[in-house]
This record gives structure tokens, sequence and C-alpha cells, in this order.
């Protein structure tokens, strides 16, 4: 598994180590909730049990406190700020090695966090390992779902200005604003980069159906695409 | 850690998840605490069935609790208020601020630090 290695190495430097170092920056910038996202949770039953995988600050984690989430992140730095969130709970791990049972949870999340692995194989082994912890539908009762949102390739009107045709694979500039001292100088802003695969149109779906899910629905909100998705296997 | 989160978790590594040894991991050196979560009564209500009751129960004993029911409280049961500020308590009130979540299986710890478990493994262990 060298080549494994060298892909995990590459994502520690230019994933992992970034947000933990701007993560409360990153953090200030996130408090709002998309209402794709907001409606999938708000739909939940009480007392069902999900996961929210790479929960970043944890802001989905104050939308529904009916159900309870685990939520998870690679940076403890993060999962540091997403443990306010009650009655929920928090924990730092790989979204490739989860600590959960399988065949378990009645819903998941993962927004925004399978476009930073860095190879497809990754990116499929990550919608796995995703499905493999939901409950399979069994009976008349239908399993466990997952909403996946990944960054667009299509998102001209962004102020980024990828679309179709473009690179793919590209490191994505965060400046982080020196803070003020009383030095003369002009703080110089740190730049930090970090790895994105942008989606082009009909990807998601496909890494899915590779990942042995079955897309229910799916589209395109604001410079993003996402699937909500289930097992293709029953109990 | 919550001893509700406790119950939804099992060792990361590929090869242990099947694996009855690796539910529930065992904790050890822990330090607990007290802290307040908005009681739901509906909340413990529902998410009683949604729990592994015999891991619970072993946690539960690793840490010296006794008073414990030994089956799973269902039906009148959950609507006794007592019943339910105890679960309330337990599940989610009593937090490991620290320690350590052992695998039955493998033996791999996992460090709790400020409440927050690490399941992040190990190059070999990947």
């Amino acid at each position: 598994m060298a080549s494994g290695n060298r892909e995990e190495e590459y994502e520690e430097k230019n994933v992992h180590d970034v947000y933990q170092q701007i993560a409360s920056h990153f953090s200030s910038t996130r408090y709002k909730p998309w209402p794709i996202v907001e409606r999938f949770l708000q739909s939940q039953s009480p007392g069902t049990v999900g996961l929210d995988v790479g929960c970043g600050n944890g802001k989905y984690l104050s939308v529904n406190k009916s159900v309870y989430i685990v939520a998870s992140d690679r940076s403890g730095n993060l999962a540091r700020i997403a443990q306010q969130h009650q009655p929920h709970s928090t924990i730092v791990a790989d979204i490739l090695n989860l600590p959960h049972p399988h065949s378990f949870f009645d819903f998941a999340i993962s927004i925004a966090v399978v476009h930073h692995l860095s190879t497809p194989y990754r990116r499929i082994e990550a919608i796995q390992e995703i499905l493999r912890t939901l409950r399979p539908a069994s009976g008349e009762n239908p399993g466990g779902k997952a909403l996946i949102y990944v960054w667009a390739l299509e998102q001209k009107s962004s102020r980024r200005g990828w679309d179709k045709g473009d690179a793919q694979d590209v490191m994505v500039p965060w400046v982080l604003k020196a803070p003020k001292s009383s030095a003369s100088a002009e703080p110089q802003p740190q730049v930090f980069h970090r790895y994105y695969h942008l989606y082009e149109s009909g990807e998601l779906e496909r890494d899915i159906e590779k990942a042995g899910g079955r897309v229910l629905e799916s589209g395109y909100e604001k410079d993003n695409w996402w699937a909500i998705a289930g097992r293709e296997d029953r109990k | 850690m919550k001893l509700l989160t406790a119950n939804f978790l099992v060792c990361a590594v590929k090869s242990c998840k099947g694996s009855p040894a690796a539910f529930p991991l065992h904790l050890r050196d822990v330090e607990l605490e007290l802290q307040d979560v908005d009681f739901q009564p509906e909340f413990i209500r529902n998410i009683i069935p949604r729990v592994d009751w015999d891991g619970l129960n072993q946690m539960a004993n690793e840490l010296n609790f006794t008073n414990i029911p030994q089956t799973k409280p269902e039906g009148e049961t959950l609507r006794n208020e007592q019943v339910l500020r105890d679960l309330h308590r337990l599940l989610l009130e009593t937090q490991v601020t620290e320690g350590k979540l052992i695998c039955g299986n493998c033996g791999h710890e996992y460090t709790i630090k400020e409440g927050i478990p690490n399941f992040l493994l190990p190059s070999h262990l990947v």
C-alpha cells in the first residue's frame, strides 16, 4: 500500500494540516446551514441516530435536537469547536476508517468532505465507508439515507469562476489575515492551500453507484452537487 | 464523550468491525464529569430502543455504576419521569473527559482528551 501512504501524506499536508491551522477563522465564516441539508436533517424522525462525517465546526448540529448525531472530523481543532452543540457528540476520526458499527445508522450527512480525497478510488472508498454504517432496507422499512455534498466544477458565476472543461484537481487558497500588531509594518496575511477535486455533472451519482449505493435524489445547489443515497443491498 | 456515544462506537480497525469482541470498547483510567444537558423526556423515550443494552451494562459495570436496569426499560416504564431522568443523567450528562477506549479484539488504545476520543489510526493499522 505504498501508493496509499503517499496519498495519505499528500492529504495530511494539503487538507488536514490546513484545517488544523485555519480552524477558528474557518469556523467564524461557516454559520449558515444550507437549505437542503437543513431540510434533510429536519425530516429525520425523533429518536433516530445519525452521523455527521467531516462535521467541521458543527454548524449542522443545531438544526435538529430531537435526533442524536455522532459528529466526526479529522481535525481535532474543529472537533473541539463542534463539541458545544448539545445533545450531540463529537469525535476525531478519519472518513476512511470510521469507528462505527456496520448497518446501524438511520441517516448520515457528509457536507463538503469527499472532494478533499485525492484519488477516484479514495473518494469511492469514502462513500462506501459512509454507506457501510447505514441501516439497509428490510421488508417494509426503508433503509438509512446519506446526504453527500461536493463542490461543483460548474460554477461560472461564483467568485472562483470555474466551469466545464477546466481542471478538476485544484489547490484553493485560504487567506488568513494576520492579527493586527503594534508593529508599524502592515501585517502580512498568511495563505494556505487546500486540495479539492471539483465534481462534474453526474460524477457524484457515478461514484455513489460504484460504492454500492443507490441514488434516491440528487441536484445542484449554489456551486455544489448533492445526492441522497441509500444502500443497494437489502437485509 | 457521553456514554450514549460510546454505545455507537466500535474499533476503527477494519478487521475488528465484525468481531463481537470489538464492542463495546473498554474504558480505562477514566475521569468522569457531570455536564448539564437540557432534559427532554421525549428524546430519551425515543432513543432507548436504539441503545444496545448489554453494551451499556458492560460499560456501566466497568465504571462501577450499579443501579442500571438489567433489562432495557420499555412500555409503561418509559412513562415514569424518574426513570427517564436517571437515564438522561447516565446517557447524556455523564461525560468521560479523560481516559482510554480499548478494543477487546486487537487491543488498540484510543485516547480521550478534553471529552473527545481520537480514532485516528497509526499507519500500520490502516
